[in-house]
């Protein structure tokens, strides 16, 4: 395969994952306005910055609006990180690609990209807000569906569900660092019980919140929760979960291709730091500084698999 | 541009309906206006769904359109292709033959057939191509003849297009689209199939791999990229044909070779389908600004490494002043009087024909002679005494540049419309695949459709519109 194509799959569905996380994400910020208006504010203003996104935003405007944030992450063309940029770098993605796509993926991501683009034609109301979520979230299922349900599990799989799960960890983790500070009243508190409906929004970021009930039989405690989410290797949005993903499509490459790389050993060393680790002893650590070490790491993994099978040069 | 004679209905004369479409008109008139009129909607969903849409260039916030699609088929018989198919196979080989004599010892030229100056001072014309045969000795390894008919036995080749004719992609995805819509027609009427194409465009491809190939020959379509007008076909040839698409900065000389990038290093590449106009080939070559090609890919070629398609140079046999010795051609190098016609073409170079051509142009269709597209073109019949007058200027100025044609009276096939069938005026474009030791022809072709009344003007980027095209069994 072509590394352009690689690099076209990868980042196709990094896009696709993107615009799914954020509208997880708004979903979550959307309810949290619904229910604590005092705190809206504080509340989107978070939303934001878990997106990465403070910079562009504050560029752009003062104070933390509910319609603003959301037609900001949602539809704003200046901002590359909006689903309606994402998609649109998804489609474009999918285009280069096409030969590597089976027909149902291709269309899956035409689709998408029509019904959304149409869906955000015109700014979004709260009354809207809801259903086009749901939208995002729907389309997102259906390209995964497609994918999973028609493409033969070669090199070019392999290629799209690393993009997801890069893409994935990375967000899963920036909700775990900013919500749990930007929660947390002060470090001390660390361990110590919380609002259940807070924690609760946590998780549903990241549309965990049954799937904690039914899984951890335990309270909204930090620890708990933070455990689950980085831990896990049940929960499809973990990052163990996530890892050990890119460490099973990495290992089929490998096999495939008969090279091991670089960016094999970089991926097992992340998994062993998110496997079968207790969690008391990451608070130890320190939580945001064990976060943002994965972070940075998942990225240099990222440029790392782009450098070891010739994405760009 | 309208015009008011009488014109030649492919489907119906005034004493019935014509034979090949006897079984669609009988289907036909079982049909619900407001069933097909759905059906029409539902194409056009499928066409935006799977991404069957071309560029427009120059034109902000509508940088994908649909080829609009029309569900009435265009049907010919058996015996009405056989006499086109073997018009067309005539001239690829003659076409091909004159392309490597041009090249070569251009004896066509000495025998004074054609004037020197006509290839001396064509733009398209390649010194680099000079002394050098390429694989197989084929240089139009894909031509697409575009063909009209003016009556029942009166079929006339309008244009040669041995350079990168485009338009297969809607020739396949229109009859997958008539399958899906139809199927009960085509269980009714056995119509040849076209699905081949991009198996035998492979094996064609592949038998013109050049000798330092070892093995399966490796074949890769060249796109200049995804904002190129035809990026969809490209795309969808390359998937179809189970190749890679690749773009220029994919490829590098390697060895002596042309190889792309892979996941899993450099791999060579025995032969290039390339979309990509001469000029932006090679920037070492020719066009040192190109970004689009590969440098050195001409050095490689000249040693024998790899195979272009279409060969560079092609182009010199498709201009439209060549255009019209091509029945000569055709005579030089087969022997045979050229079975299918030519449209009359008056050389505005030859002072006689300029000053027949300006006295005229009111009568008269004026094309530039390396246009493409419809554009740069004067129909006479519809033009205003302005534009006449300052097409008169622009002919004196450079006369070598223009060649005229009277306008033809185009045979019309139905279009549905809302208020039922109605008559427009249609071309072909059936695509002619040439290896060493064959020349495939796919039954059927590209038929494009002026959708407006009485228009003549075809061409997708000026709002034509295609249709399946059927060439019954026998």
């Amino acid at each position: 395969m072509l590394g352009k194509t690689a690099g076209g799959l990868y980042w196709m569905f990094r896009s696709l994952e993107r615009a799914e996380n954020t509208a997880r994400l708004l979903e979550a910020g959307f309810r949290i306005a619904l229910t604590r208006s005092s705190d809206a504010e504080s509340e989107w203003k978070s939303i934001i910055v878990t997106s990465a996104a403070q910079m562009a935003y504050e560029a752009r405007y003062d104070g933390y609006d509910g319609a603003r944030v959301v037609n900001f992450l949602l539809r704003d063309t200046e901002n590359p990180s909006s689903v309606l940029s994402v998609i649109k770098s998804a489609r474009d993605n999918a285009r280069l690609v096409r030969t590597a796509l089976t027909t149902e993926v291709w269309s899956a991501v035409n689709e998408t990209w029509m019904t959304l683009t149409a869906l955000l034609k015109e700014p979004v109301t709260q009354t809207e807000l809801p259903a086009i979520l749901a939208s995002i979230r729907q389309q997102s299922a259906l390209v995964r569906g497609a994918l999973h349900g028609t493409m033969l599990r070669n090199d070019m799989f392999d290629f799209c569900r690393l993009g997801t799960f890069i893409e994935r960890i990375d967000s899963t983790a920036r909700i775990i660092d900013v919500k749990y500070y930007s929660l947390l009243p002060a470090a001390s508190f660390v361990g110590s019980r919380m609002d259940n409906v807070q924690w609760e929004t946590i998780l549903r970021s990241v549309s965990a919140h049954r799937s904690f009930r039914w899984a951890v039989d335990d309270d909204y405690t930090a620890a708990a929760i933070a455990s689950f989410l980085i831990l896990d290797g049940r929960m499809p949005r973990s990052l163990s979960f996530g890892m050990s993903k890119i460490v099973d499509n990495l290992g089929y490459l490998a096999a495939d291709y008969g090279t091991r790389m670089p960016c094999h050993d970089m991926a097992e060393k992340l998994l062993v730091r998110l496997k079968d680790r207790d969690i008391n002893a990451i608070f130890e650590e320190g939580l945001h500084e064990f976060i943002g070490s994965v972070i940075e790491d998942n990225a240099n993994l990222g440029q790392q698999i782009e450098q070891d099978y010739r994405f760009n040069s | 541009m309208t015009e008011k004679k009488c014109h030649f209905d492919e489907m119906r004369l005034t004493d019935g309906v014509r034979s090949p479409y006897a079984a669609y008109d009988t289907w036909f008139a079982n049909q619900d206006n407001a069933r097909l009129s759905t059906k029409s909607e539902e194409a056009e969903a499928f066409f935006r769904r799977t991404g069957i849409t071309f560029n427009v260039y120059g034109q902000a916030d509508a940088e994908e359109r649909l080829i609009p699609f029309d569900l009435v088929p265009r049907i010919l018989s058996a015996r009405e292709w056989t006499k086109l198919s073997k018009g067309i196979e005539q001239r690829v080989r003659a076409i091909n033959a004159f392309l490597y004599d041009i090249y070569n010892r251009q004896e066509i030229l000495r025998a004074g057939v054609i004037p020197k100056e006509l290839i001396a001072q064509n733009d398209a014309f390649l010194p680099q191509m000079m002394g050098f045969a390429p694989p197989g000795n084929v240089y139009t390894h894909i031509v697409g003849t575009d063909i009209v008919r003016t009556g029942e036995d009166e079929f006339y080749v309008l244009e040669d297009n041995a350079r990168t004719p485009s338009g297969v992609s809607y020739m396949l995805e229109n009859r997958e689209t008539m399958l899906q819509m139809f199927p009960e027609l085509f269980s009714q009427i056995k119509v040849q199939p076209v699905s081949d194409y991009p198996k035998s465009l492979r094996r064609s491809l592949a038998a013109c791999a050049p000798a330092s190939c070892e093995g399966r020959p490796c074949v890769g379509v060249l796109t200049p990229g995804i904002y190129n007008s035809a990026y969809f076909e490209h795309s969808f040839l390359a998937d179809q044909m189970g190749v890679e698409l690749v773009e220029g900065h994919d490829l590098r000389v390697r060895d002596g070779r042309i190889a792309m990038r892979t996941t899993r290093g450099y791999r060579n590449i025995d032969v290039l389908y390339r979309r990509v106009d001469d000029e932006f080939l090679d920037p070492l070559t020719f066009n040192p600004q190109s970004m689009l090609g590969v440098p050195g890919i001409m050095d490689v070629y000249r040693a024998g490494n790899i195979t272009i398609a279409n060969a560079p140079g092609t182009g010199v046999a498709d201009d439209k002043a060549i255009y019209s010795y091509v029945p000569d051609i055709v005579q030089f190098y087969t022997g045979e009087k050229a079975i299918l016609k030519n449209v009359e073409t008056y050389r505005c170079s030859e002072p006689d024909m300029l000053r027949y051509v300006l006295d005229n142009l009111a009568d008269l269709v004026v094309k530039e002679v390396h246009g493409s597209g419809g554009y740069g073109m004067l129909v006479g019949p519809a033009a205003s005494k302005k534009e006449i007058a300052a097409f008169t200027d622009k002919l004196k100025a450079n006369p070598g540049n223009y060649i005229a044609q009277p306008t033809l009276s185009l045979s019309t096939v139905p279009i549905f419309t809302e208020k039922g069938l109605a008559p427009r005026h249609v071309d072909l474009r059936p695509f002619a695949l040439m290896s060493p030791d064959r020349i495939d022809i796919t039954p059927g072709g590209l038929t494009r459709v002026a959708l407006t009344e009485g228009s003549l003007v075809v061409n997708s980027s000026q709002g034509g519109g295609t249709k399946d095209t059927w060439i019954l069994e026998d």
